[in-house]
């Protein structure tokens, strides 16, 4: 049967169906991992060790009573906590809710427990969403698996975590600026950003309306296909979900072919600023790409340059009108309601407690965006240079079938490195916001190591809106390439954790 | 507040013109709400029609009601409105603690229906009426203060918050500024919302309930010195629910304003609260042009297009407009341009159109609304509409009249009864015995008793002077305390005297 642990979900799928491992087995195998290493990796917020092997046994119940069950059942999966889920705690990483838990799943999670997936507990994020380490988190830092000294990428920094320290093989982000792809380049592993709308917000604490999109993270990229299949579709109760059929994204990724396929590197993604060894791995890996058949060609987007600016003007302004709505009357903390303070007073004082830095500051960058006098120049016209972004894109896409980049221009940097540098935080995010800005699909793929610091590079390839398939044909080429290289997987690189109890 | 002396409306109006613009906040009747699921029906127990989405929980997102948009459409096509080919919902972000995202989804600069107009008629003179806009929005929660003498938040010990009304879908109609002849002003503002109540009626959208708050008027009134082209500051006296107190908010900040601009000192731009008890107004939160909502397109929506196609086939399905309807009915019933104008003017137009459904007479169905009715209505300080009559009981009354069960007499103290709320005609009429005596035997006796009584008269008839047998039938009648059946009478004296 093996370590159990360190199959993929297609692994654990089959052993499932030849009997040799039950779901209640391969969940608790993975919450025996989670006490051992999380105290090292903190990657979870909560573990729902009950509810995780109730799903399993229910599973296993299933599949002896001979039901048809989908490729993913009793899979077990670590959840974003900016995902509602009945019943369980759901903070965002924020100390504004904690303790909450809502009445209510999200669609992503309504889907995960339709097809069977066992959900093991909520990982670590930074509050709600807002950063690129995980170290803006109001419950502690998550810790990369490959340096425990260094974050993992954020904001979806549990989740990324969680699946390369092998505390579940699946696991669930949302991506607004890169909060998927980043992560998944700073720990070795596969992260999707669907085409905004190809999945559901619903349920799905917002932080800018108009960005967020979830996605999935796994270790390896047909892992990520099905898992992407399940989640993907349309949902009535999202306004701006796409009704049309979800891409073929599980066949695209065990085609892994890209011959014929014409690829274009993005010129203004690349150069000063970005780590060699980043680099090197990402030249490499379109080498690769080429031998194995693909046309190459370099393409230039010119408003990519304006697309960090117009994001950080966009995002703090949806965010601080979504945020308004935590305000210590309905749910979550109430600070100072000792009947001396008034109910703005006992607003404020929550505020003050429940918010950190980082919220705090793109509250009131967002605000003053909004208002008026300012609203014509900053947020107007950001949405301009969104628009002329999305049009780079199309342009772009009359070339080629895909754009790729490297998906972070450093490595995992190490925690507190940049943490009174805001601006230096926000450029991780270069490669990843114009897709986020344009509603299309991307994600990174693991492309080797850096060579300075021995830590995991992405390679970022973009595809058109709902042509998600494209992503999954490249990423599952590369992924095949490169461990006939290796001879086995990035993952299989990474250092052994030091066990802790 | 300040006591300042209120002016009376003449001499208010002898220096000023008076500038209205009127918002009126429609709830619609759709069985959901504008942008979810959960049910709208009004007096449900408090926080039992809401779910994560309109009670704005963390995850949720709203999804617009298809429904609410196609009655936006309609009035706004009633309004003679343009139907925005492409429009968007704004977020209108502000605090207030019954309104669960802290911002409300309504639409911004991009209404779905804009440059309409509509007409008035008062005294007979028609008013146009300029609409600026026709827009969706949602309403908001409903805060109960608990505790304080008066139901407002000061001196309340604590505040209840009931979130069923959060999330109904509203229509927001705006009209631009109203300037009529000053004297008119306040009668132009009753009878335009009276009008989109018909209006609103007859699209079968809202219930208009405006004791229910399903339609609400806020009165915006600024003063300008005679022949001053600039425009006063304003006030906006919220949430007004009758068309009678319509008239009258307009009227007392009209008589407040010059009060106050007499006095040398400025109108401040604020909200007010109209007082239905005093019939004042107070000040509310003061406005002022800081107010900074931060309005930008809802990400969470996508644009709402409504095709060309549809909004035609809406436009079919619109009813007769009311002033159309208006001189088709005039026509039907025969009535003079005066007589059209009472009913009108008298808010009798759609219960006498009921009435008369009902197989009353045109003329019968307007004597009884415009006066018995009216009156009671007048005195009570009522609508005639909430008097406790409705047409079905003033058909019923009349077809007693026309079965010679009752004469005009009687039926006015039926319809006292009604509006006591003694119980339904028949047993009013038992109650209080009103039924016409034309029973021959107890007929004749009174006859008999009465020529008895005055042999002069009866001397006159026999020398030759038949008219004066009127006051025998007089006798009869006072005799049988009015509820005898006078041509009968007539008839059987007739017969008795040999005339």
């Amino acid at each position: 049967m093996g370590d159990l642990i360190r199959k993929t979900a297609v692994e654990l799928s089959e052993l499932m169906t030849s009997g040799e491992a039950s779901a209640v087995e391969i969940t608790q195998a993975h919450l025996d991992r989670i006490g051992a290493v999380d105290g090292a990796v903190h990657a979870f917020l909560h573990v729902d060790t009950e509810g995780a092997l109730a799903q399993a046994a229910a599973v296993d119940k299933k599949r002896a009573a001979g039901e048809k069950l989908g490729p993913l059942a009793g899979v077990p999966l670590a959840l974003k906590d900016v995902l509602t889920q009945d019943g369980i705690p759901t903070t965002a990483g924020s100390k504004m809710l904690e303790g909450w838990k809502p009445p209510y799943d999200a669609t992503v999670v309504q889907r995960l427990k339709a097809a069977g997936v066992v959900i093991l507990g909520k990982t670590n994020m930074d509050e709600f969403a807002m950063g690129s380490s995980t170290e803006n988190s109001a419950y502690g830092t998550t810790h990369n698996p490959w340096d425990l000294n260094r974050i993992p990428g954020g904001s979806g920094g549990g989740s990324s975590a969680a699946i390369s320290a092998y505390e579940a093989p699946l696991a669930i982000g949302t991506d607004t600026g890169g909060s998927i792809r980043q992560p998944g380049a700073f720990t070795g592993t596969v992260g999707v950003k669907p085409t905004y709308g190809g999945t559901s917000r619903y349920g799905l604490i917002a932080l800018a309306s108009s960005l967020d999109t979830p996605g999935p993270c796994a270790r390896t990229t047909l892992d990520a296909a099905l898992l992407h299949e399940v989640i993907a579709g349309y949902d009535k109760r999202d306004s701006t979900s796409i009704n049309q059929p979800v891409p073929a994204v599980v066949d695209a990724a065990r085609r892994a072919d890209v011959a014929g396929l014409r690829i274009g590197v993005v010129k203004e993604l690349g150069g000063e600023g970005y780590q060699p060894g980043v680099e090197a791995r990402f030249h490499e890996a379109v080498e690769l790409l080429t031998k194995l058949g693909a046309e190459v060609v370099e393409v230039s987007c010119p408003h990519f340059q304006y697309a960090l600016p117009a994001y950080y003007l966009i995002l703090p302004s949806e965010a601080s009108s979504n945020l308004a709505k935590f305000d210590a009357m309905r749910y979550g903390l109430r600070v100072g309601d000792d009947g001396e303070n008034s109910a703005e007073r006992v607003m404020n004082l929550t505020r003050e407690a429940g918010f950190g830095a980082e919220v705090k500051r793109r509250i009131m960058l967002g605000t003053h965006a909004l208002s008026s006098g300012y609203y014509d120049a900053y947020y107007g016209q950001a949405q301009k240079v969104r628009t002329l972004i999305a049009r780079d894109f199309e342009k772009a896409y009359e070339q080629v079938d895909v754009l790729v980049s490297p998906a972070t221009p450093t490595t995992a940097f190490a925690i507190g490195d940049r943490v009174n540098d805001p601006i230096a935080m926000y450029k991780n995010d270069l490669c990843t916001i114009p897709s986020n800005l344009a509603g299309n699909a991307a994600a990174s793929f693991p492309c080797g190591l850096a060579d300075e610091d021995g830590m995991p590079v992405g390679f970022h390839v973009m595809a058109p809106v709902m042509r998600d398939e494209l992503l999954y044909q490249v990423g599952g080429a590369l992924e095949a390439a490169l461990a006939e290289q290796w001879g086995g997987v990035l993952m299989s690189k990474a250092p052994e954790l030091e066990v802790t109890r | 507040m300040t006591a300042a002396a209120v002016f009376a409306i003449e001499d208010a109006l002898a220096q000023y013109d008076p500038v209205l613009g009127l918002e009126v906040h429609v709830e619609l009747n759709t069985n959901s709400k504008m942008f979810c699921g959960c049910p709208t029906e009004f007096g449900a127990p408090p926080n039992t029609q809401t779910c994560p989405v309109c009670l704005g929980l963390p995850g949720a997102l709203p999804v617009v009601n298809a429904k609410a948009v196609e009655a936006a459409i309609k009035i706004g096509l009633a309004l003679n409105c343009e139907i925005a080919e492409w429009c968007r919902f704004a977020r209108k972000n502000y605090f207030y603690p019954d309104m669960p995202k802290n911002f409300q989804t309504s639409q911004y600069d991009e209404p779905i229906a804009f440059d309409g107009w509509t007409e008035v008629v008062v005294d007979g003179e028609t008013y146009r009426i300029e609409i600026e806009r026709a827009h969706m929005e949602e309403d908001t929660g409903k805060s109960t203060h608990v505790g304080g003498a008066t139901g407002r938040i000061h001196g309340a010990s604590h505040s209840l918050v009931d979130y069923n009304r959060a999330g109904i879908p509203l229509i927001e109609i705006v009209t631009r500024t109203i300037e009529v002849a000053p004297e008119k002003a306040a009668a132009v503002a009753r009878a335009y919302v009276s009008m989109l109540r018909d209006l609103l009626l007859a699209l079968d959208v809202s219930d208009v309930r405006m004791d229910q708050g399903s339609l609400r008027c806020d009165a915006n009134v600024s003063l300008k010195p005679h022949g001053s082209t600039v425009l006063g500051t304003r006030t906006e006296t919220k949430n007004v629910n009758s068309f009678r107190s319509v008239e009258r908010a307009v009227t007392y900040e009209i008589t407040r304003q010059a009060a106050v601009l007499a006095s040398g000192e400025k109108v401040l731009q604020e909200t007010r609260h109209w007082h239905e008890d005093t019939g004042v107004t107070t000040s509310g939160r003061e406005k002022s042009d800081a107010d900074d909502y931060r309005y930008f397109p809802e990400p969470d929506l996508v644009p709402v297009a409504p095709s060309r196609e549809w909004v035609e086939e809406l436009r079919g399905t619109l009813p007769e407009a009311p002033s159309t309807r208006r001189v088709r009915l005039q026509e039907e019933w025969g009535f003079t341009d005066l007589e059209m104008r009472d009913v009108i003017n008298g808010n009798a137009l759609e219960l006498v159109v009921g009435t008369v459904e009902l197989g009353v007479s045109a003329a019968a169905a307007k004597k009884w609304w415009l006066g018995e009715l009216a009156r009671a209505a007048n005195e009570s300080g009522l609508e005639l509409g909430s008097l406790g009559v409705g047409a079905a009981e003033v058909a019923e009354v009349q077809k007693l009249v026309d079965d010679g069960a009752l004469n005009d007499k009687l039926a006015r103290q039926v319809f006292d009864g009604l509006v006591k709320g003694e119980g339904t005609p028949a047993q009013i009429i038992e109650a209080r015995g009103l039924a016409l005596v034309s029973d021959d035997s107890a007929l004749i006796e009174a006859i008999d008793r009465a020529i008895a009584a005055n042999p002069d008269v009866v001397e006159k008839v026999n020398s030759g002077k038949p008219a004066a047998a009127g006051a025998l039938i007089g006798a009869v009648m006072k005799d049988l305390r009015g509820q005898g059946d006078a041509a009968k009478v007539r008839e059987l004296l007739d017969a008795k005297l040999g005339i």
